[in-house]
């Protein structure tokens, strides 16, 4: 339990040092990319071009290896693989001492972090200066960087100014001012490229054919790194490789615009080394010939060739380190990349990647950092379906976890396909379906425990549950209960539908699910409401990806049947619906996946192609004086599925007049709010919601998910309906 | 070059742009740069740097001149980039180390997008210009807090767009 604790603790302690300019950062560059992707009208060409390139690149590595030994080598360079990050520190040794080298300067790349190359050169007597600004903060203050691509996005001009007024001994201390901060910075740095013996640079890409490097930056200085001394090392993870020149085509476009939110970055180099230019030697103020270069190009495997192995983790090899989905995640947005990293990557696909090239253990401890809220989805430009790599991940390590003393207890009990060292608090939420069937046996008597201060204790010390946050509450009768004894009221239908009846809207909330019927029927559909399992949301949120998947199958079992028969499926929860259009892709064979996927629709968009086809709206409730004012939070996975606008749209045909959230998520994730170590997170995240909505006390509040609605009723104290509930007749 | 990609491109370039004809050239330059000057040598036929324009260079050229002029292969209308191949005369210093860069392009050289600009790249390339920035705009960083132009490379960028050639 003490773990719990502190990581709680040690969340609080980050939201509050480093939360605020890193919130504010990230959601600027996040918001700058939308405008750069919306404005870019062949962004999803790109994207799957990027793809494409990538998944065959990787298919064909080893040829590409030797193809880039052999460009590189026709050039004058020399290629070398190095199996781990020793060797590629040993290389990079030996290369200096062969120069004569004193002294290294080196450009921003991850890869040269994953290695630790700085340490190691230090350790040997070498000296070592970063020449990206926000490396060389980050060097100074000795820390690692928070952000794939702004390594400093967490420090305030001023605290900079602290930093170097206490690292340099200056006449004068520098003010907060970023035009007089950066001014400094380019001095220092500059100096030490016109005396460094050695630039090393990484590489966003590498040419097989030709041996060209694409290097990305908008300061300049990996150009000034790769040019000023006369012997250049590039260090590049293997997964850089692609075939030809012309395959950087969509990445150049799309690097910047998912980056950093620019339509394209200042510079984006394509460099062949050894270069012509001629060497400056500033001492002598002389140019040396162009043919005393010398380049190196370090090719790191270190795990890479063991994840394209790997089914799973492959996809991470397609990353091209853009930082897009860490600006776009909600939670990393309120405790940045110190909190949301291993031992060198951070972020969205961070979990991925270290647990590729680190293990599984550097992996955990962000892991669950994830809610799946896949807001990151559209936003990678090659398309990684990075919550399912996260979920993987969560598996690997609920697998990975050792059996305790309480095993015995749950093992017997939880219908679950898990292991026995499984989190107790995620196998609490992972089978949430059978805890609601048990609790609506009883419901008086389990909202009584769950609310009582002895079950609140035992839900918070067993089970990590926030006692901070109140347990839904178990409706008298379910939905299915409530449509049994109603039974279908239309008879000459235009079509049938399945309602799917969530846990949520079955057991806690069947006002919903009421609504979502009279709304169905009042435009002429008859509506069916079978026995259907839970979608296996909750254990796959879990990382109980085995649970899951038989929940997975069983779901299709009960509603092929229906689909075969010509009815539609019409989901409430925007989460499940995820489950049947997105993850059930991982879970299912093909084609059962698919049919799920093509035969089930979220219900108010549903309603929008009723109205469409000519059902007739005057059945539905359009705003009586006074009450069309409306504040509405879409959920994160409706938004990734683009279903936001259906609700939008039929709200506003209506006569409903809307103002929506922009904000990525409610941070309320299904089981993450009620975690304890997470609660504060969870309430953070709500509150930038809250401040985004704005005063909403002229209007009703209304969300999608039920997830947001516990989140807003909390964070407001107030009712919060579902879209459904406010156009069903009355 | 049609004339809706040349406007184009003048529009979306971060920085001035000074349409001339060949013969006029001396003048545009004239007017971009900011003394001293660096530079090296135009490809095109009738277009030469001014006197005032240093090529025989040393580096502490690099860190005294106020402006460096260098041609450019391509220029890539949608995106306002210029592509500056570096070689023997030191175009790569020059275009990164000066607070200004002025670079020229012939209208025939730019092209509408980027599917355009990596053709003529892969040709390029093939040729031996197996070294080009894609460059747009001044150098800048938003490390401090706040954008600020001008970090390692150039705060302000000229094209001189070559309309005859
Ligand atoms: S996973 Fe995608 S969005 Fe995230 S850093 Fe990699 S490429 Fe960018």
């Amino acid at each position: 339990m003490s773990s719990r604790r502190e990581k709680a603790d040690a969340l609080r302690r980050l939201m509050n040092s480093e939360g605020e300019t890193v919130g504010r950062n990230t959601r600027n560059v996040n918001q700058l990319s939308d405008y750069a992707i919306q404005r870019f009208d062949d962004y999803d060409e790109a994207r799957s071009a990027a793809r494409g390139i990538k998944e065959s690149a990787i298919e064909n590595l080893p040829e590409l290896i030797d193809r880039v030994d052999e460009a590189v080598e026709e050039n004058g360079g020399q290629v070398h693989v190095a199996q781990t990050a020793a060797d590629a520190n040993r290389i990079v040794e030996g290369i200096m001492a062969d120069r004569d080298a004193e002294k290294l300067v080196k450009s921003k790349s991850m890869t040269t972090e994953e290695i630790e190359v700085n340490d190691h050169l230090e350790e040997a007597g070498y000296e070592v200066f970063e020449t990206d600004l926000g490396e060389f903060v980050v060097q100074i203050a000795d820390e690692a960087p928070s952000h794939l691509i702004a390594p400093a996005i967490h420090k305030s001009p001023d605290e900079i100014a602290a930093l170097f007024n206490h690292a340099f001994d200056l006449e004068t201390d520098l003010s907060g001012d970023p035009n007089e901060l950066t001014e400094f910075a380019r001095e220092r740095v500059g100096e030490h490229i016109r005396e460094a013996d050695v630039g090393m640079t990484g590489a966003n890409f590498v040419v097989a054919e030709s041996g060209t490097l694409m290097l990305v930056t908008n300061e300049g200085n990996a150009r000034k790194t790769a040019s000023t001394p006369d012997t250049h090392i590039a260090v590049a993870g293997v997964e850089k490789l692609v075939p030809s020149l012309a395959d950087l085509q969509p990445f150049t476009e799309l690097i910047g615009k998912t980056g950093t939110g620019q339509d394209i970055t200042s510079y984006v180099s394509l460099m062949t080394p050894p270069v012509d230019t001629p060497i400056p030697d500033f001492e002598a103020d002389e140019f040396r010939d162009a043919e005393e270069r010398e380049f190196h190009l370090i090719l790191l495997d270190n795990g890479r060739m063991g994840m394209r192995e790997d089914d799973d983790l492959r996809e991470t090899l397609y990353c091209i380190r853009c930082g897009a989905c860490s600006n776009a995640c909600s939670n990393f947005q309120s405790v940045g990349g110190h909190a949301f990293g291993g031992e060198t990557y951070t972020g969205g696909i961070g979990t991925g990647w270290e647990a590729g090239v680190h293990g599984l253990d550097s992996a955990s401890g962000m892991n669950d950092l994830c809610t799946g809220c896949s807001r990151c989805v559209p936003k990678c430009p090659v398309e990684i379906d990075i919550p399912w790599i996260n979920t993987v991940v969560r598996d690997r390590l609920n697998r990975d976890a050792e059996s305790d003393e309480f095993d015995f207890l749950v093992e017997g009990l939880a219908p679950d396909e898990e292991p026995g060292g499984l989190d107790l608090q995620k196998r609490l939420f992972g089978n949430v379906g059978t805890l609601a069937k048990v609790g609506s046996l009883t419901p008086g008597l389990a909202n009584a425990v769950a609310g009582s201060r002895p079950g609140k204790w035992l839900l918070d010390q067993a089970f990590g549950v926030d006692p901070r946050r109140d347990l839904p509450e178990f409706a008298d009768e379910t939905l299915r209960e409530w449509y049994g004894a109603r039974g279908a009221q239309v008879s000459d239908p235009d079509r049938d539908v399945v309602l799917y009846p969530d846990v949520y809207t079955d057991y806690f909330d069947p006002e919903r699910g009421k609504a979502a019927v009279r709304t169905l029927e009042a435009l002429g559909v008859r509506v069916h409401i079978p026995a259907v399992p839970e979608s296996g949301r909750a254990p796959l949120s879990q990382g109980m990806v085995e649970t899951a998947r038989e929940k997975a199958e069983a779901v299709h079992a009960s509603l092929v049947t229906h689909i075969d028969d010509g009815r539609d499926v019409v989901v409430i929860e925007p989460s499940d619906l995820a489950m049947f259009r997105r993850d059930y892709e991982h879970l299912l064979p093909e084609r059962s996946a698919d049919r799920l996927a093509e035969n089930s629709y979220e219900v108010l968009e549903y309603v929008y192609g009723l109205l469409d086809n000519g059902a007739d709206a005057d059945a539905l409730s359009s705003p009586a004086d006074g009450d069309g004012e409306l504040a509405y939070h879409s959920h994160c996975q409706q938004r990734t599925m683009d279903l936001d606008e259906y609700t939008e749209t039929v709200l506003s045909d209506l006569g409903y007049i809307l103002r929506t959230s922009d904000v990525e998520c409610c941070g309320m994730a299904g089981s993450f709010g009620y975690k304890r170590e997470y609660y504060e997170v969870s309430v953070d995240v709500g509150e930038h919601l809250r401040d985004d909505l704005g005063d909403v006390s002229d209007r009703q509040l209304i969300a999608s998910g039920t997830s947001c609605q516990d989140q807003l009723d909390a964070l407001y104290e107030r009712e919060v309906p579902h879209p459904i509930e406010v156009i069903a007749p009355r | 070059m049609s004339t809706d990609s040349l406007s184009t491109f003048e529009t979306a370039v971060p920085g001035t742009v000074h349409r001339t004809a060949a013969a006029d050239a001396s003048e545009a330059l004239a007017e971009a740069i900011e003394p001293p000057a660096i530079g090296t040598a135009i490809p095109h036929d009738g277009v030469s740097l001014p006197d005032s324009v240093e090529t025989d260079l040393s580096p502490s050229d690099l860190e005294s001149a106020a402006t460096g002029v260098t041609p450019a292969a391509l220029g890539i209308a949608e995106y306002g980039t210029v592509t500056i191949p570096s070689g023997a005369a030191g175009d790569e210093l020059v275009s990164l180390y000066t607070p200004r860069h002025v670079a020229v392009v012939a209208a025939s050289d730019v092209v509408p997008d980027m599917a355009a600009a990596y053709e003529r790249l892969s040709e390029d390339f093939a040729a031996g210009a197996d070294t080009q920035i894609l460059s747009t705009g001044p150098s800048a960083t938003a490390d401090m807090g706040t954008l600020v132009q001008g970090v390692h490379g150039p705060s302000e960028t000229h094209v001189v767009l070559l309309e005859d050639r």
